[in-house]
């Protein structure tokens, strides 16, 4: 099915189960720990072996020679691959640091050997007898000492955010310097680590040249290919099965070396291999969110129209790898008619930079939103108005193009209503509990929507069940759920008539999980799938389709009426389509807003931040599933707060590494540093996005969040900070002093 | 390798194991328990959490060898599907967790953690540490904070937990 025209009336408004806050369909096997995930496949492949993988102690040179003597004579190993046993493998499209194969080594715990053996304990051991000789050589691992070699870079995060290397609209340096209102300021944001709570996992097994590997991974047929293009063989050898990913937030997009390792151990051993990257490895050899640079600079006329508005970000990532999309939003997010982003990249020797949740808008946002706050404080103005005031109905670039809906402003009224905003003090530093200095902060929150194709099975039984396959992924998103609430709604029948099954790369290929486009177009694919299968069940009854109706398990049409599951027969009837896009994309600008509020109390003695209240205001679409969609945003909303206060793998700039690599140096938030979360979803329903009308809600709950937070500090405080996290240390002795 | 007994979701099970094996290894690798996850194998994230003569345990922090005669409650004796334990069940009204990974270590810890509180054990929370605990969201947050969940499901879970808390026993 192509979708090239607005969506006009289709059964999905019939909203009697799309819509409606169900449980999760996936909630009692989650909760009875009998979902199964990568590495707990027991039952797939008999007499699995466990691997176990080294990671380069270098973070740049070469492993000049490798004495695995000791190890293969160690108890129980099986097998021992090295990187020295193969040239480098050819790398995966999606891949920007090797993952592989020979002595090069471009960061540290880049994977070198994987040793497999009857136990996990002796493959463990055996690993660390491995003897390796490095010849060292010099990396960069400096971000802010090598901006300056930086070099203009475009980039597509893939993702829905970015930029051309450098966009100029109007004559901003003029305007800027004829603005009688003006910031410029200068912000970081750390590297960040995924830190999804399922290390990256797989199992392989060959059956001659065939290769079925049971992973974690979001999106499967990306992982296909590059699984095959990495070891060499035909696509159509390889089978990756993932039902159930326990979290991945970009970390899990790509082909990584768990699926590698395993299935280069399982064929050297001859036998079914399973391995996951211990914790410590998940930082250092897998992506990260790139740091970032980034320069901002507003002016206004006194009544707090922007007439100029800059955006600049530097970041770093291997040779050929991308810059971080931090100024995309700020194309789209604010009226001004000379305008100006630029995206610089400098080469470091860290880990891959790549995607993760939100690229691009989350520390864009993090940082333009600081700046909208500076700029409102400077124009006197409240900064839930300053923003308003410069509300845009199009893509401020491209004025023919309008947003396909924008209510950015609602957002941020309802929101100020809600959270008690007239309360605040405009002054900083002056409402105080006992120890606790307490403020308010407002941000915007803006993610690009993207539509992808996606497809999907339907296959009807003869007792009325309906079972989905599609290749989609559940993360955590609630695809499971939002995609048999689709399918019962298109079939008319109960929820619990419908069976969904995801992960596995013989479905029909899929959107798959990333960039908040999972929701909207997995479930898009399932609705042509099932228009395709009311068809058929129409043409089985001998039924007109235009006016069969399918409630109830009943097929209706004129005075006629017949059970669903008559249509099946004894085969059941299966119907497969996909949904694709036309240029509605190009024609709107499609994009999901929020208003982010949060409420703050920082300990006047030591600078500890406590975030109290945190509200979300977002307007997203038709929410498919209120109760699966606000848990995404509350998620977010909590990631939200370890960027704004915890978050950053620390580089070891001389050794060119982050050290912090484990859950107790990489500090997440926990249940003691989260409120009570509030969501509100606006009415909103997008018939430019797809036949769903939906939009993707997954990742706008971060952006904006983390300045929401600053800007409750400097509320509460007085104290500005511009560098991310915002710890204690960096503003403790600008705190007012204690009586 | 040594011999080990332990008494599984009340059932006895006898291993002979490599004494490295963790007590969550033993369950998921050589009891097939997957239930408990391993988040990452160091004590810092709760994923593995048991509960070992009633008391919640990281069991990636344990050797099996350790708990000879051990009466050991994992997430698959709480509850299957079908057959919820009413904190499973408050998890899913509440969708208290959206990847899922994190989920049976904060069930079994909130199990435990309730009775924590019955017994009157104080927290880092607890104003007057004579008297007994009481059952506010600030002791609840701090009771859990050994359980990571990325996902950020914090909010729903307190609500489940408040919920099952709040019943009458
Ligand atoms: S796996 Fe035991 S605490 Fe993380
Ligand atoms: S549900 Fe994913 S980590 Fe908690």
């Amino acid at each position: 099915m192509k979708f090239d025209t607005p969506a006009t009336n289709n059964p999905i408004d019939q909203l009697k189960i799309v819509g409606k806050p169900v449980d999760r369909i996936d909630g009692p096997r989650k909760t009875t720990g009998t979902a199964p995930y990568a590495y707990e496949r027991h039952d797939v492949a008999p007499n699995q072996a466990y691997g176990y993988v080294l990671g380069s102690g270098i973070a740049k040179g070469r492993v000049t020679a490798m004495d695995t003597a000791a190890a293969r004579a160690a108890p129980g190993v099986v097998a021992i691959v090295t990187t020295l046993d193969m040239p480098r493998l050819e790398k995966g499209a999606m891949n920007t640091a090797w993952l592989f194969g020979g002595p090069d080594i471009q960061h540290y715990h880049q994977v070198i050997a994987v040793v497999v053996a009857e136990t996990f304990e002796q493959a463990r051991d055996a690993t660390a007898m491995i003897r390796v000789s490095y010849a060292r050589e010099p990396g960069r691992f400096d971000l802010a000492a090598e901006a300056p070699n930086a070099q203009l870079a475009a980039a597509d995060s893939g993702e829905g955010s970015g930029a051309a290397h450098e966009e100029r609209t109007g004559d901003f340096e003029g305007a800027f310097a004829q603005a009688p209102v003006t910031l410029d300021a200068t912000y970081t944001t750390p590297d960040e680590s995924h830190a999804m709570m399922e290390p990256h996992s797989s199992i392989a097994a060959w059956e001659g040249d065939k290769l079925t590997v049971w992973t974690s991974n979001q999106m499967i047929a990306w992982g296909k290919r590059d699984l095959a293009k990495t070891l060499g063989i035909p696509a159509e050898n390889v089978r990756l099965d993932s039902p159930y990913v326990g979290g991945g937030f970009g970390g899990k997009l790509f082909l990584r070396a768990d699926a590698v390792l395993a299935a280069l151990g399982a064929r050297a051993a001859r036998r079914p291999v399973k391995l996951a990257l211990t914790r410590p490895l998940v930082a250092n050899n897998t992506t990260h969110r790139p740091a970032t640079i980034q320069r901002v600079r507003i002016g206004a006329e006194r009544d707090g129209r922007i007439t100029a508005i800059a955006h600049e970000s530097t970041s770093g990532d291997l040779p050929d790898g991308k810059p971080e999309t931090a100024v995309s939003q700020t194309k789209l997010l604010y009226a001004g008619a000379n305008r100006l982003t630029a995206m610089r990249l400098a080469v470091l020797d860290l880990p891959e930079g790549n995607a993760m949740r939100a690229p691009g808008e989350a520390p864009g946002l993090m940082v333009i939103e600081i700046a909208m706050d500076e700029m409102a404080e400077k124009l006197g103005m409240d900064p839930v108005e300053f923003r308003i005031v410069n509300d845009t109905q199009v893509d401020p670039e491209h004025p023919q193009r309008p947003f396909s809906q924008r209510q950015l402003i609602q957002c941020l009224r309802q929101g100020a209503e809600r959270f008690g905003w007239s309360r605040r003090n405009a002054t900083p530093g002056r409402r105080r509990e006992g120890n606790w200095l307490v403020g308010m902060g407002v941000a915007a929150g803006f993610r690009n929507n993207l539509v992808m194709k996606s497809g999907a099975r339907v296959r009807l039984d003869g007792s009325g069940g309906v079972t989905v396959e599609t290749d989609m992924t559940d993360i955590g998103t609630g695809s499971y759920t939002v995609i048999a609430q689709t399918a019962a709604e298109m079939m008319g029948v109960a929820l619990e008539k419908v069976t969904v099954r995801l992960g596995d790369s013989s479905f029909p290929v899929s959107a798959g999980s990333g960039g908040q486009w999972g929701g909207n177009s997995s479930t898009a694919g399932v609705y042509a799938a099932c228009v395709k299968l009311r068809e058929a069940v129409a043409q089985r009854l001998g039924f007109n389709s235009a006016e069969a109706e399918f409630t109830d398990g009943q097929v209706r049409a004129g005075n006629r009426s017949a059970p669903l599951g008559q249509a099946a027969g004894a085969d059941g009837l299966v119907a497969e389509d996909h949904i694709e896009y036309g240029d509605l994309g190009e024609r709107f600008q499609q994009s999901t807003f929020a208003g982010h509020f949060v409420e703050v109390a920082v300990d006047v003695a030591t600078g500890e931040t406590r975030v109290r209240r945190m509200l979300a205001v977002c307007a997203a679409g038709r929410i498919l599933n209120p109760k699966s969609a606000r848990s995404q945003v509350i998620g977010a909303m909590t990631m939200g707060v370890g960027a704004a206060l915890m978050e950053e793998l620390a580089v070891d700039k001389r050794h060119g590494f982050f050290v912090n690599h484990d859950l107790a140096g990489y500090e997440v938030p926990v249940h003691a540093d989260i409120p009570h979360q509030e969501v509100i979803f606006l009415d909103e329903v997008d018939p430019i996005s797809s036949p769903m009308k939906a939009k993707g809600v997954g990742e706008l709950g971060l952006c904006g969040v983390g300045a929401a937070i600053a800007n409750a500090m400097y509320n509460a405080t007085g104290v500005r900070l511009r560098d991310y996290p915002m710890t204690l240390d960096k503003m403790i002795d600008r705190l007012p002093e204690v009586a | 390798m040594s011999k080990v007994s332990l008494r599984v979701n009340g059932e006895v099970r006898n291993l002979e194991l490599d004494t490295r094996t963790t007590l969550l290894d033993a369950l998921r690798e050589h009891l097939q328990l997957t239930g408990s996850k391993k988040g990452c194998d160091h004590g810092q994230c709760g994923a593995c959490t048991v509960m070992v003569e009633g008391r919640r345990i990281y069991s990636c922090l344990t050797l099996a060898v350790m708990h000879e005669g051990d009466a050991v409650t994992t997430i698959e004796g709480l509850g299957q599907p079908g057959n919820l334990h009413p904190m499973q069940a408050a998890f899913v009204k509440h969708d208290g967790y959206q990847c899922g990974y994190c989920t049976p270590g904060q069930i079994c810890a909130s199990v435990a953690m309730l009775e924590e509180i019955k017994a009157g054990v104080p927290s880092h929370a607890t104003a007057d540490l004579t008297a007994p605990s009481q059952l506010t969201a600030e002791e609840i947050r701090e009771r859990m904070s050994g359980n990571i969940c990325r996902c950020g499901a914090y909010s729903n879970i307190v609500d489940a937990i408040t919920e099952v808390a709040g019943r009458p026993a």
